[in-house]
């Protein structure tokens, strides 16, 4: 699907992420949520280390809204 | 006096048929008999099956005088048509019920995942059938009214119950009046409302989920083939989740979500449900086209089982014990894995051959099973009904990733409906060969379905005993596993031994299985003569060997009559 990530989650660890993401959207609460997932995008774009593939993924996660 | 209804129930496709009630008046007491099975819904009647089918007396009390209302459980597993063919009734509901094996979830119209239950040539029955319950129920009636070891006693409803030190007293009422039965045992098979949950004051744990669904069964002229169809947020419904299957006669049911401030009264107003299915026909591409509604209901998903279902002398299954989410068939489904589980050891229990300890290994292997699956069902009801706002962002997420991110379409798949493996029952040897097999039911599994030959099982050769498979190309069983055998045979333990992979009859074998393909071997992992599957009653296996030898027989079969306090306990820890 995307050339910049070579590692795939299991089912059981995309379930997992799931979870604990639900979960922390619920703990930061509706007027923090969008700010802790805006921090979380931030931080996972630093470990991917790829600005193009941030881009890319920005413009997957548009689609459809 | 309980004044059951005497009117046949209403429907479009079945027609009810009116028993007459069992009187006291026409028959002799007091009584006294070795088991009461309280209610006449699938799970009860596969427990009265094969109790009689294994030697046990007993009588079936029904409040009714009919089969169910409506179709209720209408998708019914594998193992469950395994557990259906062990009683007898498998083939009535193969002839009649429609089979499945595709599952597809739709969103924005777009077929976003697709589910497949595997299908491989060794089953002789598929992943899922869909068939209404009153046929299911019709099927066990016959098959239990033609056995001679069962009293069917319609509209007689249980009113008290006290118990003894070694017997169960129910006060019954019926259209004549009430009389008195005295059991060694009770199953209380009397469904979700249960009436003896209800006297013994028995509380269920766990939880209940906001979402709350109508069930309506119609007949409309649709051409699907028979698979399941999720759609997910359609703009009828907006948020919620519909469900279709196929069911025999030209009927579907629609079964969706309602809004979360609707109540059930509401739902089931004619004018809402017109419009909500004649929404859902346009939206699949059906506008206007002719249907008619044979029965609904309002139904919400509940989580919850009793923490014991061995209760004294009052031994539960099924609803009765737990309620179950039905998202991926949970209900019906893990009922006849009870009623296989207890059936054989209350028998052994009720004749003397097995301790009553036995039966609380059918509650830790239950109940186990039970958590087990609130646990998955809970994911998959957290999809279907998010019940935050966390989890309905995650869900809302994933179904519009889905359209162009296939990678998410997994969380669409619950689970359905398995056979609960006692990976840790009490009644496993744990001196046997199991780590060292590489495929194969592991100890505690439920066995793997072999085909033999042209319409010929493995699971067709099996009975309600006991099963040693015996691996072999010798002309006899060795004479000290014979002796095992015997000793055990002596003692009222049903035990049979089937040799298998030899081309000739076997001294010491019931039966042989020539396996002259060699799949029962490989899919068993047997590389070598001597090795051996004991399988319990309930075809579960609870000790593998790759050489058998009579030492490990006998503690293998001790312990699975009777097990061990430290087997016990390693059980509960495992639990």
């Amino acid at each position: 699907m995307n050339p910049t990530v070579d590692t795939q989650l299991s089912i059981t660890d995309l379930e997992a992420v799931y979870d604990a993401l639900a979960q922390a959207i619920d703990q930061a609460g509706p007027e923090r949520s969008e700010l802790f997932l805006v921090k979380l995008a931030l931080l996972n774009a630093q470990t991917l280390g790829s600005a193009q593939a941030v881009r890319e993924q920005i413009e997957r996660a548009l689609r459809d809204l | 006096m309980h004044q059951p209804h005497a009117e046949p129930r209403r429907s479009i496709y079945y027609r009810y048929q009116v028993f007459q009630p069992w009187l006291p008046s026409a028959h002799s007491a007091p009584e006294q008999v070795p088991v009461v099975v309280v209610g006449s819904g699938p799970v009860g009647l596969t427990t009265a099956l094969a109790l009689a089918q294994q030697g046990v007396q007993c009588v079936v009390l029904e409040s009714e005088l009919q089969v169910s209302e409506g179709s209720r459980a209408i998708v019914f597993t594998r193992r469950s048509m395994e557990i259906l063919q062990q009683v007898g009734v498998a083939d009535r509901v193969s002839a009649n019920g429609l089979p499945w094996r595709f599952g597809n979830s739709f969103y924005r119209g777009q077929r976003v995942f697709r589910m497949e239950g595997p299908h491989d040539a060794d089953d002789r029955f598929f992943p899922m059938i869909n068939l209404q319950q009153q046929y299911l129920e019709e099927y066990l009636v016959d098959a239990c009214v033609a056995h001679p070891l069962i009293d069917f006693r319609w509209g007689n409803r249980v009113t008290a119950l006290s118990q003894g030190v070694d017997h169960a007293t129910l006060e019954v009422d019926t259209p004549d009046g009430t009389y008195r039965l005295q059991a060694g045992w009770v199953v209380a098979a009397d469904g979700a409302r249960s009436g003896i949950r209800s006297m013994m004051g028995l509380k269920l744990e766990g939880a209940s989920y906001e979402g709350r669904f109508v069930i309506a069964d119609i007949r409309v002229d649709l051409p699907l083939p028979t698979e399941r169809l999720a759609f997910f947020d359609p703009e009828w419904n907006p948020g919620n989740t519909v469900l279709m299957h196929r069911e025999p006669h030209g009927i579907w049911r629609v079964d969706y979500q309602l809004p979360a401030d609707e109540t059930p009264e509401q739902a089931l107003a004619p004018e809402s449900l017109k419009a909500r299915i004649d929404a859902q026909l346009a939206m699949i591409g059906h506008p206007g086209v002719p249907w008619e509604m044979d029965w609904c209901s309002v139904y919400s998903a509940r989580a919850l089982t009793l923490p014991d279902y061995v209760q004294g002398r009052v031994l539960f299954t099924g609803d009765a014990a737990h309620m179950l989410p039905i998202f991926g068939v949970r209900g019906a489904n893990t009922g006849f894995q009870d009623a296989q589980a207890l059936a054989w050891r209350l028998a052994l229990v009720v004749k003397g051959v097995a301790p009553e300890a036995l039966l609380h290994t059918y509650s830790q292997e239950r109940v186990g099973a039970a958590r087990e699956i609130i646990d998955e069902a809970g994911k998959s009801t957290r999809f279907m009904t998010p019940p935050t706002r966390g989890f309905r962002l995650l869900r809302d997420a994933v179904l519009s990733l889905s359209l162009t991110e296939p990678f998410v379409g997994p969380l669409y798949h619950w689970r359905t409906s398995r056979p609960h493996e006692y990976t840790h029952s009490a009644l496993n040897s744990l001196g046997d060969d199991n780590a060292l097999f590489k495929c194969g039911p592991g100890r505690g599994a439920p066995p793997q379905n072999v085909c033999l030959g042209p319409d010929d099982y493995l699971l067709d050769r099996l009975d309600h005993a006991f099963q040693l498979l015996y691996f072999t190309d010798a002309a006899e069983v060795p004479s000290a596993l014979r002796q095992v055998v015997q000793d055990f045979r002596v003692r009222g333990v049903p035990l049979r031994v089937l040799a298998v992979g030899a081309s000739a009859p076997v001294a010491g074998a019931d039966d042989v299985l020539a396996d002259a393909r060699g799949q029962l071997r490989a899919r068993y992992g047997v590389t070598a003569r001597g090795a051996a599957y004991l399988l319990r009653p309930d075809q579960h296996v609870c000790a593998r060997w790759m050489s058998l030898d009579a030492e490990r027989l006998r503690a293998a079969l001790s312990n699975a009559l009777a097990p061990t306090a430290g087997q016990t306990t390693i059980s509960n820890q495992g639990a």
